[in-house]
């Protein structure tokens, strides 16, 4: 019997494709998203939104407030670790959740470098705008890829980047001839072997979600038109009028993207979502997706 | 034709299974695109999303009346949970078609989840099974046939024309089990 390959951590990941996965800060938010049918949430200190407003550094969940989610549900718990710390790795993965999200979202904890998430025997998901960034993290170890995104602002327009950027660049990628690919691996700044194996598959070896502004239940069913795997949905969830019927509306937008019926009756009704902030009103330090790199 | 029910979880490696054994698919979200199915495959994925999808848009009752009438089925892991009858914990929308009472994340979390070689009845070597957050059998009825255990508990079962694993064989190379599945829907 062999545990954490590479095969059982990246196979969570598959198994959660179509799905939406929820930023919750308790465990009463935990349980609403799992009825609302979430396929995993995600435990935070504060939602992306809240950090934006309060300041300060944002950390790990506290453990007990992690342990309470464990308890109160019954689908895959993730939480967030700051970038290049370690040791909030560590202790996510002692507490037993699912996954560990290495988040542009906290404050990083290590300007140069990223986790080496080979370490852990619970899978890794990181953040990437980019083809190179996201071939990066896998180098170091990520089972799962999302996109950066915007954080915390409601606006979707730099997840749709991110997105766009990606694909485009592993369309590159298979056009090229196999003497092409080092200077391609060089240009992006990522990995030879794993260059050669997108260029081969046309696609990213792990699962890829989108992440980073979603608030409505277009976006999401924009994001899996666009080719993701499933989305992570933060404070566009729990910052709107009415969490438990957003939630829901955007579980269902996710499943039948294909369907502009259903994206249309779904979104009818659902109170206030949460206030949008203008990507361009944002000073560069303000910008969660320049960290890490 | 088998239909993938495709409201969440991995419906593609399935499908790329089933195309590899020259067998063509179908993407099952609502009820009418049952019709005319020879066989229907229940991915993995997460039980509870998958069964309230499946409550709101109606296909419990059909998903029922289809497998009763003898539609093929087969369930991997969130799929093995959708079939049972009945859960040792907790309480969510389930076909009743397999009798069997089922433990959900009955290995632990994540970090438990593993592969491993299994003996499974029929098959000649061992299959590779990959087990992720998986359930496992607590109890079955006399109808069901045990196909391999794990530590003493059941995770491959056939009762007729329904056959559940708690591995995921689509993520693997290994098209033994999907092949045994096509057999039974030449079989009805």
């Amino acid at each position: 019997m062999e545990q954490a390959t590479d095969r059982v951590k990246r196979g969570l990941a598959e198994m959660l494709k179509g799905g939406v996965i929820m930023d919750v800060v308790n465990a009463e938010q935990a349980k609403i998203a799992e009825d609302a049918g979430a396929v995993a949430v995600m435990a935070l200190e504060r939602v992306p939104a809240d950090i934006r407003k309060d300041g300060g550094v944002a950390r790990m969940s506290a453990p007990e407030m992690i342990d309470e989610i464990i308890a109160a549900v019954s689908i895959p718990v993730m939480a967030k670790a700051r970038i290049g710390h370690f040791v909030e790795a560590q202790v996510l993965q002692a507490i037993g959740v699912d996954y560990v999200d290495e988040s542009e979202v906290l404050t990083p904890a290590d300007e140069e470098n990223h986790i080496d998430k080979w370490q852990f025997t619970t899978p890794f998901v990181c953040g990437a705008r980019n083809l190179g960034e996201a071939l990066r993290r896998i180098g170091e170890g990520a089972a799962m890829i999302r996109t950066k995104g915007e954080a915390g602002t409601g606006n979707v327009v730099e997840a749709v980047r991110h997105m766009r950027q990606i694909t485009s660049d592993i369309r590159a990628l298979s056009t090229m001839g196999s003497e092409e690919l080092m200077r391609a691996a060089r240009d992006l700044q990522a990995p030879f072997d794993l260059v050669q194996e997108v260029a081969k598959n046309g696609k990213l070896p792990v699962v890829n979600f989108a992440a980073g502004g979603l608030a409505t239940p277009a976006d999401a069913a924009l994001m899996m038109q666009l080719g993701c795997d499933g989305v992570f949905v933060g404070s566009g969830i729990f910052k709107s009028g009415d969490p438990a019927l957003r939630a829901k509306a955007i579980v269902e937008a996710t499943t039948f993207y294909q369907d502009p019926a259903i994206v249309a009756k779904v979104s009818r009704n659902l109170g206030e979502p949460m206030v949008g902030i203008e990507i361009d009103t944002l000073s560069e330090t303000e910008r969660f997706d320049k960290r890490g790199w | 034709m088998i239909g993938v029910l495709a409201l969440q979880g991995d419906v593609r490696e399935h499908e790329a299974m089933l195309q590899v054994l020259g067998v063509s698919t179908r993407q099952v979200r609502l009820p009418k695109d049952l019709d005319g199915l020879e066989g229907l495959i229940i991915p993995g994925g997460e039980s509870t999303t998958i069964g309230r999808l499946a409550t709101l848009y109606g296909l419990i009752d059909p998903l029922r009346d289809a497998i009763a009438a003898g539609l093929p089925t087969y369930g991997t892991c969130a799929g093995m949970i959708l079939l049972a009858e009945r859960l040792s914990e907790g309480s969510q929308p389930l076909l009743g078609a397999l009798d069997v009472s089922v433990r959900r994340n009955a290995f632990g979390n994540q970090n438990d989840s593993f592969e491993a070689d299994l003996d499974v009845t029929g098959l000649h070597d061992p299959f590779h099974a990959v087990f992720i957050r998986a359930p496992w059998i607590e109890s079955f009825g006399d109808e069901v046939d045990v196909l391999a255990t794990w530590d003493g508990h059941p995770v491959m079962v056939r009762q007729g024309h329904i056959l559940a694993t708690a591995f995921h064989p689509e993520l693997t190379k290994d098209e033994r089990i999907h092949h045994l599945f096509i057999t039974m829907t030449k079989e009805s």
